[in-house]
């Protein structure tokens, strides 16, 4: 190489290459080899690790075969498909996985914006920081502590919290064993765990907030919840939407985790989600074809849901993903 | 009143209300957060009838290590932490040594395909192939009940990819490229030399994103490995915690012990240390390492 074709303008093609042989590509590769080998190993991963498996989505429309392997089955069309609409778990498993994610999704917004909203107003960098400081701890615990904890604190005949909700008189409570206790639970330990983590970038948005607003609404005479009904809560609004819209297309993804964990014999009823499902369906009883044709129908759902808030929400606001 | 912003200073009633109001709430949210952490570790460390009846709630009372002797004892606690120790600092450091270069490579303006790369980067977040085609996949590559699953597959995320990328967007002007190009750096040169060592906050926030997710990976164990001696940390938390399998001393199991028993009162002082032993390496570490893990928020904030 000449000391010339080194000197590489930034600020892509607005000073002409010198002129050189080779075609578009090969004029491409020359210049920019460096570059695709740095990117060449996450390329390759997510090939394998993400797009081979979308590939191995067409099982869901085949026989599973194991001599053959994924592509190797005879066609079977929607059949699989048809089998899930028609089992008896459709219309549950459905409605268990839209109660808990739903249920997820609304109280976990709401609680990092409330939360974010007060913290904003504690006067004091120091108490600031140690109050968003505490209320992120829980975020990184795992989930099998955490419902490990769940057991401890709601043992029926020692937990912590069973004791003390024995204090107004209901003795020996089982909320884990209880079919009508499994989403609270369920809720509640899934904002005490990220309520703090997820309220960080409403604080960032509040911390962006122009000061001499506060100031001429206090001129003008407005109170402390006028104030952060009128200027903190329109602040969030852009956050909120694209959290929002995050958070819609994955309406079917239920933690599989912790809800994997929490399951017991008396909960399944309104446990059992779809995700849950198709792990027992498929790797537990070998039911390749039909959980696959389930994980597709869910994933399908998931994307349906993201588009179509994007597209509202860029309809109404402006604001979209892409 | 002389100064026109003298009414700005003063608390009203109104204010004063609202201060305590507020006073209250902090302090309740501290205590929401911050206790049934605090009490974990003050009943691993109390006798166990104490803690059963309700007289620990404070401060620990009548000192009991009988829990930690136990934990010390089992083997499978130790088996775990060491796979999970191990699987965690390789993986961390595979990610990193993925995800830092190609997020360079994303963040150069000058190079075009970098939009259909990211298309190709940022869909996998929203559409998968599911469990069954991964499992199989995995199957065919040998990676079942090989440890290597535990690293391979999640080698990129693309979320802390995303990260990366905005944060060299942001931090690498244009003109300190065109300066190291006329010095005749090459991109390998300008990206170990320059980018790297200015990205020192970058790579710490994802390197404990990364770190983080490893410690608390629960579902490859669960769902790509049989063979016990290769399971990781949160797989024999489950085993104890959450399916009250028996301590190889034989207190633990309160399966078949009637509920508020002696043998049941044990296991859960069990239980309170095994989530103090495998939690503590988090906790303690946290402080330290708070102000990475929100600063990676916020790069990520940034909207890509």
């Amino acid at each position: 190489m000449t000391s010339a074709t080194t000197v590489r303008p930034a600020g892509g093609g607005a000073a002409r290459a010198p002129r050189r042989a080779g075609s578009r590509p090969a004029r491409h590769l020359r210049r920019y080899w460096q570059l695709w080998v740095m990117l060449a190993p996450a390329i390759a991963f997510v090939a394998v690790f993400a797009y081979v498996p979308m590939y191995g989505l067409q099982l869901a429309f085949r026989e599973f075969d194991f001599a053959a392997g994924i592509t190797g089955g005879d066609w079977v069309g929607l059949k699989y498909f048809q089998q899930f609409f028609d089992s008896p778990q459709f219309w549950t498993l459905l409605r268990n996985t839209v109660v808990i994610s739903m249920s997820t999704l609304v109280a976990g917004f709401i609680a990092p914006i409330t939360l974010a909203l007060m913290v904003n107003q504690v006067l004091g960098r120091r108490r600031k920081k140690f109050l968003q400081t505490a209320t992120y701890l829980p975020h990184f615990i795992s989930i099998v502590v955490i419902v490990g904890m769940l057991h401890v604190f709601l043992s029926p005949s020692s937990g912590l919290i069973t004791r003390l909700v024995g204090l107004f008189g209901v003795d020996g409570a089982n909320f884990l064993g209880s079919a009508s206790a499994f989403v609270p639970v369920y809720v509640i330990s899934d904002v005490w765990q990220h309520a703090g983590w997820n309220s960080i970038i409403y604080l960032a948005a509040l911390a962006s907030v122009d000061t001499q607003l506060y100031e001429a609404a206090k001129i003008d005479g407005a109170g402390r919840f006028s104030i952060i009904r009128h200027i903190d809560v329109p602040a969030l609004v852009p956050t909120m939407i694209v959290l929002l819209i995050l958070n819609m297309g994955n309406v079917l993804n239920t933690g599989f985790e912790k809800i994997f964990l929490m399951q017991n014999p008396l909960n399944l009823g309104v446990s059992e989600v779809i995700a849950t499902y198709v792990y027992k369906i498929g790797i537990l009883s070998n039911q390749f074809s039909y959980a696959t044709a389930i994980g597709l129908f869910n994933t399908l759902i998931n994307f349906a849901f993201l588009m179509v808030a994007n597209q509202i929400a860029k309809r109404v606001s402006n604001t979209s993903l892409w | 009143m002389q100064r026109p912003f003298a009414a700005l200073r003063r608390d009203t009633p109104g204010d004063l209300v609202f201060k305590a109001l507020l006073a209250l709430c902090c302090v309740l949210v501290l205590l929401l957060a911050l206790y049934p952490i605090y009490f974990v570790v003050i009943a691993s460390v109390s006798d166990p009838t104490m803690v059963a009846t309700g007289r620990v709630w404070l401060v620990p009372r009548d000192l009991s290590w009988f829990g930690y002797e136990q934990i010390l004892a089992d083997e499978r606690i130790w088996n775990g932490y060491r796979n999970t120790l191990v699987y965690a600092l390789v993986g961390t450091a595979l990610n990193l040594v993925v995800t830092m270069p190609a997020a360079f490579a994303l963040s150069r303006r000058e190079f075009r395909p970098r939009r259909p790369l990211m298309f190709f980067f940022a869909f996998t977040m929203f559409f998968s192939g599911g469990l069954i085609p991964m499992y199989l996949l995995l199957r065919d590559l040998n990676l079942l009940d090989n440890w290597l699953v535990f690293v391979l597959p999640s080698a990129v995320n693309v979320f802390n990819l995303i990260i990366a990328r905005s944060f060299f967007e942001h931090s690498l002007p244009d003109e300190l490229h065109e300066a190291a190009s006329i010095d005749g750096a090459n991109y390998f040169q300008f990206f170990l030399k320059i980018a790297l060592p200015l990205s020192m906050p970058i790579l710490s926030v994802i390197g404990l994103y990364y770190l983080v997710q490893h410690w608390n990976d629960f579902f490859t164990g669960l769902v790509f490995v049989r063979d016990y001696d290769l399971q990781p940390l949160q797989i024999v938390l489950r085993d104890i915690l959450i399916s009250n399998q028996a301590f190889s001393g034989g207190a633990g199991g309160a399966g078949g012990a009637g509920a508020g028993s002696y043998a049941q009162q044990y296991a859960d002082q069990i239980k309170y240390g095994v989530i103090v032993v495998s939690t503590l390496p988090v906790i303690v570490l946290y402080p330290f390492l708070q102000r990475y893990f929100e600063k990676g928020v916020m790069i990520g904030a940034v909207k890509g």
